[in-house]
């Protein structure tokens, strides 16, 4: 955490990055092996990425202080053909999974960090109704659930979105937390999908690191 | 005669076959053509995965192919290729069918004549535009055995033979020079039968061979998209002197016509008749 508060200069995604953190930790010290690939699709607040990245030798630590700066490897979305330690150039939604698709069909194990705001784009889910259907069980989409999307991920019928539903103020996000909607939605169609504490890493790394046969969802909420 | 798309269906099983790096990406356009193989991927309708897949396994070292309708193939995911293709240093093979026009009937859904100029607005393209069978297979093997990001438009116009060589080849010495590019070349030599004219013919259209332009002063571009798309090329090679340029194309993408592909080319005058008026004009 120490390192991530290296990082200044882009405040406004503070939570969007404050919330990968202890996914990220549990993913660089515990799950990943070699081999393996992980692609922050969230490339949206990758200072706890940065500072994992550092903290696991793969990025001089004082680097980190160069964030956004014009020569700097590190801006505000990651670029991987000027910091090779990144796996994914991001920043652009929707980008990371339908990739992550193709490296699995060559049998890659890969891991792949989205937002639940993130999966409002429809690029998601060509690659999550695809990814399904085939089978890919060496990918992993870990959904970093942080409430930003703007309706939220309800469950239940129209009638009961209604209830909660505010126009024009703020749609379901603060009413209605995810609820394991997240989760359904990865359920239905073909994934192993779980939802746990994504403050918990011990739970974290259960779920990461359980055997399947279908491709793998770990929503992980985190809550201010 | 099999068709450019024919002979791309043909090629991508070959390869298949004999080369194990080589991975065909579809999004069911196509896929009846093809026999089924394990490294022939149908991602459905699906095509913004289409090239995030090509991308993914370019990354993995792999030699994507991805296919489908220029439109679908181009534009709906002209951002994936931006970003998952030239942003991450991934590499493809993109070929489509269909071109400006070839789905006449089809209407403004079905045409993309803005496929050349939206590829040519991102870096380390090399986009080919053949007007013949024998020149797609040539351009489409070469593509094959490179590295590079290759677009590869292929249609069912055809010029009555194909042309050998590379870069911009002169066919007839004159000034003004005629540059045909692709299928545009046997109207093209209709049209300019008995003119005082060049003629010369081009189908890689980038990288662009600014040298070949370079001591040219009157050039009439002939492309089969829309107009202009390598006007300012033509302008890097001859812009430092006083110089003559006419761009002949597409000029309404929004022609809301059916019809058939003749139709259209000669409302686009592109057509034999159309190319010498526009010559008679300057």
């Amino acid at each position: 955490m120490e390192l991530l508060e290296r990082l200044t200069g882009d405040e406004k995604h503070d939570w969007s990055a404050h919330s990968t953190y202890d996914v990220l930790n549990v993913l660089y010290e515990r799950v990943l092996q070699d081999g393996d690939r992980f692609l922050l699709s969230k490339g949206h607040g990758p200072q706890a990425y940065y500072a994992v990245l550092a903290a696991q030798g793969l990025l001089p630590v004082e680097e980190l202080d160069t964030f956004g700066e014009f020569d700097s490897r590190l801006g505000y979305h990651p670029d991987r053909v000027v910091l090779p330690a990144a796996e994914l150039s991001s920043g652009s939604l929707g980008h990371g999974l339908p990739i992550a698709v193709g490296m699995a069909l060559v049998g890659r194990r890969v891991f792949v960090l989205v937002g639940d705001g993130e999966l409002d784009e429809g690029s998601n889910w060509e690659a999550v109704q695809f990814a399904g259907r085939r089978c890919l069980s060496t990918l992993t989409t870990v959904v970093v659930d942080n409430a930003s999307d703007s309706y939220g991920w309800p469950i239940g019928s129209a009638a009961d979105r209604s209830e909660v539903y505010r126009p024009g103020g703020g749609g379901f996000a603060d009413a209605a937390p995810s609820q394991g909607g997240i989760a359904r939605r990865f359920d239905l169609e073909g994934w192993d999908a779980v939802t746990v504490d994504g403050r918990d890493r011990d739970a974290l790394e259960n779920a990461l690191t359980r055997e399947s046969l279908a491709p793998r969802c770990i929503v992980a909420e985190v809550r201010r | 005669m099999t068709t450019m798309r024919e002979r791309f269906y043909t090629m991508t099983a070959d390869a298949l076959e004999q080369d194990e790096n080589v991975w065909a990406v579809f999004a069911d356009i196509g896929v009846a053509e093809m026999r089924p193989h394990p490294r022939l991927v149908n991602v459905g309708i699906r095509e913004q995965l289409l090239i995030g897949v090509a991308a993914g396994l370019s990354l993995e070292g792999k030699r994507a192919v991805a296919h489908s309708y220029a439109p679908f193939l181009v534009e709906r995911p002209w951002e994936q290729i931006k970003l998952d293709l030239n942003h991450n240093d991934a590499s493809a093979i993109l070929v489509s069918n269909g071109a400006s026009y070839d789905a006449s009937r089809s209407g403004r859904t079905h045409q993309a004549p803005e496929d050349v100029a939206l590829l040519a607005a991102l870096p380390d393209w090399r986009i080919e535009v053949p007007g013949h069978p024998e020149e797609f297979e040539r351009a489409y093997a070469r593509a094959l055995r490179s590295d590079d990001r290759v677009y590869i438009r292929t249609t069912e116009e055809e010029n009555h033979a194909a042309v050998r060589g590379d870069g911009l080849v002169v066919l007839r010495d004159g000034s003004p020079l005629v540059v045909a590019v692709g299928p545009t070349l046997s109207p093209v030599l209709e049209a300019t039968a008995g003119l005082d004219v060049g003629v010369a013919y081009l189908t890689t259209v980038r990288p662009f061979p600014h040298a070949a332009f370079a001591e040219l002063d009157d050039v009439i571009l002939v492309e089969p998209y829309l107009a202009g798309t390598s006007s300012h090329e033509v302008t890097k090679a001859i812009g430092h002197r006083p110089h003559r340029l006419l761009a002949l194309g597409i000029e309404n993408p929004e022609l809301r016509k059916y019809g058939t592909p003749e139709q259209h080319r000669a409302a686009h005058g592109l057509d034999a008749r159309g190319i010498r008026a526009a010559l008679a004009a300057v």
